[in-house]
Protein backbone atom coordinates (compact mmCIF):
# COMPACT_ATOMS: atom_id res chain seq x y z
CA UNK A 1 0.00 0.00 0.00
CA UNK A 2 3.04 2.38 0.43
CA UNK A 3 4.51 1.86 -2.73
CA UNK A 4 1.40 3.07 -4.85
CA UNK A 5 3.11 5.76 -7.40
CA UNK A 6 5.85 2.67 -7.81
CA UNK A 7 2.69 0.51 -8.68
CA UNK A 8 1.33 2.91 -11.35
CA UNK A 9 4.50 3.42 -12.94
CA UNK A 10 5.02 -0.26 -13.09
CA UNK A 11 1.95 -0.80 -15.15
CA UNK A 12 2.51 1.55 -17.55
CA UNK A 13 -0.81 2.10 -18.18
CA UNK A 14 -2.02 3.63 -14.74
CA UNK A 15 -4.11 6.24 -16.00
CA UNK A 16 -5.00 8.59 -13.43
CA UNK A 17 -8.99 7.82 -13.15
CA UNK A 18 -8.63 6.08 -9.88
CA UNK A 19 -6.32 5.57 -6.86
CA UNK A 20 -6.34 1.80 -6.45
CA UNK A 21 -4.03 1.48 -9.51
CA UNK A 22 -2.62 -1.73 -7.51
CA UNK A 23 -5.72 -3.56 -8.30
CA UNK A 24 -6.46 -2.88 -12.11
CA UNK A 25 -3.91 -5.08 -13.75
CA UNK A 26 -4.86 -7.21 -16.52
CA UNK A 27 -8.02 -5.92 -16.92
CA UNK A 28 -9.59 -6.31 -20.57
CA UNK A 29 -11.39 -3.59 -22.49
CA UNK A 30 -14.80 -3.37 -24.02
CA UNK A 31 -13.62 -4.55 -27.26
CA UNK A 32 -11.07 -7.20 -25.80
CA UNK A 33 -14.65 -8.76 -24.08
CA UNK A 34 -16.62 -8.64 -27.35
CA UNK A 35 -13.61 -10.18 -29.44
CA UNK A 36 -13.82 -13.45 -26.71
CA UNK A 37 -17.56 -13.08 -26.53
CA UNK A 38 -18.10 -13.57 -30.15
CA UNK A 39 -15.11 -15.47 -31.05
CA UNK A 40 -16.68 -18.08 -27.67
CA UNK A 41 -20.15 -17.47 -29.26
CA UNK A 42 -18.96 -18.98 -32.72
CA UNK A 43 -16.69 -21.69 -31.42
CA UNK A 44 -19.85 -22.72 -29.36
CA UNK A 45 -21.98 -22.41 -32.12
CA UNK A 46 -19.78 -25.28 -34.35
CA UNK A 47 -19.62 -28.18 -32.35
CA UNK A 48 -23.64 -28.08 -31.60
CA UNK A 49 -24.05 -27.25 -35.23
CA UNK A 50 -21.93 -30.59 -36.05
CA UNK A 51 -23.80 -32.88 -33.80
CA UNK A 52 -27.63 -32.03 -34.03
CA UNK A 53 -27.34 -31.25 -37.70
CA UNK A 54 -25.46 -34.09 -37.84
CA UNK A 55 -22.92 -32.90 -40.80
CA UNK A 56 -20.12 -35.18 -40.50
CA UNK A 57 -20.50 -39.11 -41.36
CA UNK A 58 -17.95 -40.30 -38.85
CA UNK A 59 -18.13 -40.19 -35.05
CA UNK A 60 -14.50 -40.21 -34.72
CA UNK A 61 -13.83 -37.27 -37.34
CA UNK A 62 -16.65 -35.38 -35.27
CA UNK A 63 -15.34 -36.22 -32.07
CA UNK A 64 -12.03 -34.95 -33.02
CA UNK A 65 -12.83 -31.75 -34.46
CA UNK A 66 -15.18 -31.17 -31.35
CA UNK A 67 -12.33 -31.59 -29.22
CA UNK A 68 -9.99 -29.42 -31.44
CA UNK A 69 -12.81 -26.68 -30.90
CA UNK A 70 -12.94 -27.00 -27.08
CA UNK A 71 -9.19 -26.39 -26.93
CA UNK A 72 -9.43 -23.29 -29.25
CA UNK A 73 -12.26 -22.21 -27.19
CA UNK A 74 -10.68 -22.91 -23.43
CA UNK A 75 -7.41 -20.50 -24.75
CA UNK A 76 -10.18 -18.16 -26.26
CA UNK A 77 -11.38 -18.01 -22.63
CA UNK A 78 -8.05 -18.36 -21.13
CA UNK A 79 -6.85 -14.92 -22.78
CA UNK A 80 -9.63 -12.73 -23.22
CA UNK A 81 -11.76 -13.39 -19.95
CA UNK A 82 -9.12 -15.06 -17.57
CA UNK A 83 -7.12 -12.11 -19.11
CA UNK A 84 -3.83 -14.71 -18.89
CA UNK A 85 -0.45 -13.47 -20.01
CA UNK A 86 3.57 -13.52 -19.23
CA UNK A 87 2.98 -10.09 -17.62
CA UNK A 88 0.45 -10.58 -14.76
CA UNK A 89 1.83 -11.37 -11.59
CA UNK A 90 5.22 -11.51 -13.19
CA UNK A 91 4.56 -14.71 -14.93
CA UNK A 92 3.91 -16.60 -11.65
CA UNK A 93 -0.04 -17.31 -13.09
CA UNK A 94 0.98 -18.30 -16.34
CA UNK A 95 3.87 -20.99 -14.35
CA UNK A 96 0.92 -22.32 -12.22
CA UNK A 97 -1.30 -22.47 -15.46
CA UNK A 98 1.16 -24.24 -17.48
CA UNK A 99 2.12 -26.35 -14.46
CA UNK A 100 -2.00 -27.48 -14.23
CA UNK A 101 -1.91 -28.32 -17.83
CA UNK A 102 0.52 -30.55 -17.32
CA UNK A 103 -1.00 -32.53 -14.47
CA UNK A 104 -4.67 -32.30 -16.30
CA UNK A 105 -3.02 -33.91 -19.62
CA UNK A 106 -1.30 -36.60 -17.44
CA UNK A 107 -4.38 -36.97 -15.49
CA UNK A 108 -6.92 -37.81 -18.35
CA UNK A 109 -4.60 -39.21 -21.11
CA UNK A 110 -3.16 -41.63 -18.63
CA UNK A 111 -6.24 -42.79 -16.60
CA UNK A 112 -7.93 -43.44 -20.58
CA UNK A 113 -5.53 -45.18 -21.59
CA UNK A 114 -4.45 -47.49 -18.83
CA UNK A 115 -8.49 -47.91 -18.11
CA UNK A 116 -8.85 -48.67 -21.96
CA UNK A 117 -6.11 -51.39 -21.75
CA UNK A 118 -7.81 -53.01 -18.42
CA UNK A 119 -11.17 -52.55 -19.76
CA UNK A 120 -10.22 -54.90 -23.26
CA UNK A 121 -7.85 -56.88 -21.01
CA UNK A 122 -11.47 -57.87 -19.19
CA UNK A 123 -13.67 -61.00 -19.88
CA UNK A 124 -16.22 -59.80 -21.97
CA UNK A 125 -19.26 -59.31 -21.13
CA UNK A 126 -23.64 -59.42 -22.19
CA UNK A 127 -25.51 -56.48 -21.77
CA UNK A 128 -27.82 -59.73 -19.98
CA UNK A 129 -25.23 -60.30 -17.29
CA UNK A 130 -25.06 -56.71 -16.36
CA UNK A 131 -28.55 -56.69 -15.64
CA UNK A 132 -28.06 -59.36 -13.28
CA UNK A 133 -24.71 -57.79 -11.42
CA UNK A 134 -25.14 -57.63 -7.27
CA UNK B 1 11.26 -18.19 -5.57
CA UNK B 2 13.21 -17.76 -2.88
CA UNK B 3 14.33 -14.48 -4.70
CA UNK B 4 10.73 -13.21 -4.28
CA UNK B 5 9.73 -14.67 -1.01
CA UNK B 6 13.11 -14.11 0.58
CA UNK B 7 13.32 -10.04 1.02
CA UNK B 8 9.42 -9.79 2.57
CA UNK B 9 9.88 -12.45 5.83
CA UNK B 10 12.59 -10.63 7.42
CA UNK B 11 10.95 -6.86 7.12
CA UNK B 12 7.71 -8.14 7.99
CA UNK B 13 8.49 -10.09 10.99
CA UNK B 14 10.99 -7.65 12.25
CA UNK B 15 11.00 -4.18 13.28
CA UNK B 16 12.44 -2.09 10.11
CA UNK B 17 14.67 0.03 12.68
CA UNK B 18 16.76 -3.06 13.20
CA UNK B 19 16.74 -3.97 9.85
CA UNK B 20 18.53 -2.06 7.02
CA UNK B 21 15.90 -0.52 4.58
CA UNK B 22 17.35 -2.02 1.11
CA UNK B 23 14.82 -4.58 2.24
CA UNK B 24 11.84 -2.70 2.33
CA UNK B 25 13.01 -0.55 -1.34
CA UNK B 26 13.19 -4.18 -3.01
CA UNK B 27 9.51 -4.49 -3.97
CA UNK B 28 9.89 -7.48 -5.65
CA UNK B 29 7.07 -9.14 -3.93
CA UNK B 30 3.52 -9.84 -6.73
CA UNK B 31 1.82 -6.92 -6.51
CA UNK B 32 -1.45 -9.02 -6.12
CA UNK B 33 -0.73 -11.53 -3.69
CA UNK B 34 -4.70 -12.18 -3.32
CA UNK B 35 -4.95 -12.75 -7.07
CA UNK B 36 -2.11 -15.11 -7.41
CA UNK B 37 -2.86 -17.06 -4.58
CA UNK B 38 -6.69 -17.15 -5.79
CA UNK B 39 -5.62 -18.22 -9.13
CA UNK B 40 -3.75 -21.08 -7.95
CA UNK B 41 -7.20 -22.06 -6.16
CA UNK B 42 -8.20 -21.89 -9.42
CA UNK B 43 -5.84 -24.20 -10.86
CA UNK B 44 -6.34 -26.98 -7.80
CA UNK B 45 -9.88 -26.30 -8.73
CA UNK B 46 -8.92 -27.14 -11.95
CA UNK B 47 -7.35 -30.61 -10.87
CA UNK B 48 -10.26 -31.33 -9.15
CA UNK B 49 -12.32 -31.24 -12.35
CA UNK B 50 -9.80 -32.95 -14.06
CA UNK B 51 -10.28 -36.29 -11.73
CA UNK B 52 -13.90 -35.83 -12.61
CA UNK B 53 -13.54 -35.45 -16.21
CA UNK B 54 -11.07 -38.65 -15.99
CA UNK B 55 -13.85 -40.91 -13.94
CA UNK B 56 -16.51 -39.66 -16.40
CA UNK B 57 -13.81 -40.54 -19.42
CA UNK B 58 -13.35 -43.87 -18.27
CA UNK B 59 -16.59 -44.95 -16.41
CA UNK B 60 -18.46 -42.80 -19.40
CA UNK B 61 -19.82 -45.27 -21.61
CA UNK B 62 -20.68 -48.15 -19.00
CA UNK B 63 -23.90 -47.86 -19.35
CA UNK B 64 -24.89 -50.95 -16.97
CA UNK B 65 -27.76 -52.14 -19.95
CA UNK B 66 -29.28 -48.55 -18.48
CA UNK B 67 -30.07 -45.81 -20.74
CA UNK B 68 -26.95 -43.82 -22.60
CA UNK B 69 -26.06 -40.60 -23.22
CA UNK B 70 -27.99 -40.64 -26.50
CA UNK B 71 -31.56 -41.43 -24.95
CA UNK B 72 -30.96 -39.08 -22.39
CA UNK B 73 -29.50 -35.53 -23.23
CA UNK B 74 -31.92 -32.65 -24.43
CA UNK B 75 -29.32 -30.92 -26.55
CA UNK B 76 -31.70 -27.96 -27.22
CA UNK B 77 -31.24 -27.63 -23.72
CA UNK B 78 -28.07 -27.82 -22.93
CA UNK B 79 -27.37 -25.26 -25.66
CA UNK B 80 -29.67 -23.34 -24.04
CA UNK B 81 -27.65 -23.78 -20.79
CA UNK B 82 -24.68 -23.20 -22.91
CA UNK B 83 -26.10 -19.67 -23.91
CA UNK B 84 -26.94 -18.43 -20.35
CA UNK B 85 -23.66 -18.95 -19.18
CA UNK B 86 -21.66 -17.62 -21.83
CA UNK B 87 -24.03 -14.29 -21.68
CA UNK B 88 -23.46 -14.37 -18.24
CA UNK B 89 -19.38 -14.31 -18.29
CA UNK B 90 -19.78 -11.69 -20.77
CA UNK B 91 -22.10 -9.37 -18.54
CA UNK B 92 -19.76 -10.33 -15.17
CA UNK B 93 -17.15 -8.76 -18.26
CA UNK B 94 -19.05 -5.50 -18.49
CA UNK B 95 -19.15 -4.88 -14.35
CA UNK B 96 -15.79 -5.36 -14.34
CA UNK B 97 -16.02 -2.35 -17.23
CA UNK B 98 -18.26 0.23 -15.11
CA UNK B 99 -16.44 -0.74 -11.63
CA UNK B 100 -13.34 0.35 -13.40
CA UNK B 101 -15.01 3.61 -14.60
CA UNK B 102 -15.97 3.80 -10.82
CA UNK B 103 -19.85 3.49 -11.42
CA UNK B 104 -21.43 1.90 -8.67
CA UNK B 105 -24.74 1.91 -10.46
CA UNK B 106 -24.20 0.17 -13.66
CA UNK B 107 -21.68 -2.08 -11.65
CA UNK B 108 -25.28 -3.05 -9.91
CA UNK B 109 -27.17 -3.63 -12.69
CA UNK B 110 -24.62 -5.82 -14.52
CA UNK B 111 -24.02 -7.92 -11.42
CA UNK B 112 -27.94 -8.29 -11.46
CA UNK B 113 -27.74 -9.36 -14.30
CA UNK B 114 -25.25 -12.17 -14.32
CA UNK B 115 -27.16 -13.10 -10.81
CA UNK B 116 -30.12 -13.21 -13.09
CA UNK B 117 -28.43 -15.65 -15.86
CA UNK B 118 -26.70 -17.83 -13.31
CA UNK B 119 -30.00 -18.61 -11.78
CA UNK B 120 -31.31 -19.24 -14.78
CA UNK B 121 -28.38 -22.05 -15.55
CA UNK B 122 -29.05 -23.50 -12.47
CA UNK B 123 -32.90 -23.87 -12.71
CA UNK B 124 -32.57 -25.28 -16.13
CA UNK B 125 -29.64 -27.85 -14.73
CA UNK B 126 -32.24 -29.17 -12.13
CA UNK B 127 -34.84 -29.42 -13.86
CA UNK B 128 -33.17 -31.50 -16.18
CA UNK B 129 -31.63 -33.55 -13.39
CA UNK B 130 -34.88 -34.18 -11.75
CA UNK B 131 -36.39 -35.45 -15.05
CA UNK B 132 -33.50 -37.63 -15.57
CA UNK B 133 -33.86 -39.02 -11.97
CA UNK B 134 -37.98 -39.17 -12.36
CA UNK B 135 -37.69 -41.11 -15.72
CA UNK B 136 -35.22 -43.49 -13.00
CA UNK B 137 -31.91 -42.41 -14.38
CA UNK B 138 -30.70 -41.90 -11.19
CA UNK B 139 -27.09 -41.29 -10.42
CA UNK B 140 -27.27 -44.83 -8.81
CA UNK B 141 -28.79 -46.67 -11.63
CA UNK B 142 -24.99 -47.03 -14.31
CA UNK B 143 -21.41 -46.05 -14.03
CA UNK B 144 -22.32 -43.59 -16.10
CA UNK B 145 -24.91 -41.95 -14.55
CA UNK B 146 -22.71 -41.73 -11.18
CA UNK B 147 -19.77 -40.08 -12.87
CA UNK B 148 -22.35 -37.80 -15.03
CA UNK B 149 -23.97 -36.60 -11.94
CA UNK B 150 -20.90 -36.21 -9.67
CA UNK B 151 -18.83 -34.24 -12.73
CA UNK B 152 -21.99 -31.95 -13.75
CA UNK B 153 -22.98 -31.41 -10.25
CA UNK B 154 -19.99 -30.14 -9.11
CA UNK B 155 -20.11 -27.82 -11.64
CA UNK B 156 -23.53 -26.72 -10.65
CA UNK B 157 -22.37 -26.85 -6.98
CA UNK B 158 -19.34 -24.22 -8.06
CA UNK B 159 -22.03 -22.35 -10.11
CA UNK B 160 -24.83 -22.20 -7.10
CA UNK B 161 -21.56 -20.80 -4.56
CA UNK B 162 -20.89 -18.41 -7.11
CA UNK B 163 -24.02 -17.05 -6.73
CA UNK B 164 -24.02 -16.81 -3.14
CA UNK B 165 -20.57 -14.84 -3.73
CA UNK B 166 -22.48 -13.01 -5.91
CA UNK B 167 -24.96 -11.39 -4.04
CA UNK B 168 -23.07 -10.88 -0.97
CA UNK B 169 -20.46 -8.77 -3.38
CA UNK B 170 -23.34 -6.58 -4.27
CA UNK B 171 -25.02 -6.06 -0.37
CA UNK B 172 -21.03 -5.38 0.03
CA UNK B 173 -20.74 -2.77 -2.76
CA UNK B 174 -24.43 -1.42 -1.75
CA UNK B 175 -23.12 -0.84 1.88
CA UNK B 176 -19.16 0.42 1.25
CA UNK B 177 -19.37 1.02 -2.35
CA UNK B 178 -16.43 0.20 -4.78
CA UNK B 179 -13.56 0.06 -2.21
CA UNK B 180 -10.18 -1.25 -2.64
CA UNK B 181 -11.46 -4.34 -0.56
CA UNK B 182 -14.23 -4.92 -2.65
CA UNK B 183 -13.12 -4.25 -5.62
CA UNK B 184 -10.15 -6.85 -5.24
CA UNK B 185 -13.31 -9.05 -4.19
CA UNK B 186 -14.99 -8.78 -7.39
CA UNK B 187 -11.79 -9.29 -9.41
CA UNK B 188 -11.41 -12.73 -7.75
CA UNK B 189 -15.08 -13.79 -8.42
CA UNK B 190 -14.54 -12.37 -11.97
CA UNK B 191 -11.91 -15.07 -12.21
CA UNK B 192 -13.82 -17.56 -10.10
CA UNK B 193 -17.02 -16.62 -12.92
CA UNK B 194 -14.96 -17.27 -15.93
CA UNK B 195 -13.14 -20.64 -14.78
CA UNK B 196 -16.86 -21.86 -14.86
CA UNK B 197 -17.68 -21.24 -18.00
CA UNK B 198 -14.48 -22.40 -19.15
CA UNK B 199 -15.34 -25.71 -17.54
CA UNK B 200 -18.50 -25.84 -18.96
CA UNK B 201 -17.02 -25.96 -22.02
CA UNK B 202 -15.21 -29.31 -21.47
CA UNK B 203 -18.64 -30.18 -20.00
CA UNK B 204 -20.79 -29.96 -23.14
CA UNK B 205 -17.96 -30.51 -25.48
CA UNK B 206 -16.95 -34.33 -23.40
CA UNK B 207 -20.21 -35.52 -22.02
CA UNK B 208 -23.19 -33.86 -23.46
CA UNK B 209 -22.10 -33.20 -27.30
CA UNK B 210 -19.92 -36.41 -27.69
CA UNK B 211 -22.09 -38.87 -25.53
CA UNK B 212 -24.63 -38.43 -28.23
CA UNK B 213 -22.60 -38.86 -31.14
CA UNK B 214 -23.38 -42.70 -32.65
Amino acid sequence: MTTHTDDLAHHGHGSGHDHHGEDDVGHGTFRSYMTGFVLAAILTIIPFWLVMGEVLESSRTTALVLMALAIVQIVVHVIYFLHLDTKAESGWNLLAFIFTLVLVVITLSGSIWIMYHLDSNMMPMSPHDMRNMP
Amino acid sequence: MSDTLAPTLPGGATPSSTEPVFYVAGEHHPKNGTLLGFWVYLMSDCLIFACLFATYGVLGRNYAAGPSGADLFDLPLVAANTTLLLLSSITYGFAMLEMRNQRVGMVQLWLAITGILGLGFLSLEIYEFTHMIAEGAGPQRSAFLSSFFTLVGTHGLHVTFGIIWLVTLMAQVRHHGLIAENRRRLMCLSLFWHFLDLIWIGVFTFVYLMGVLP
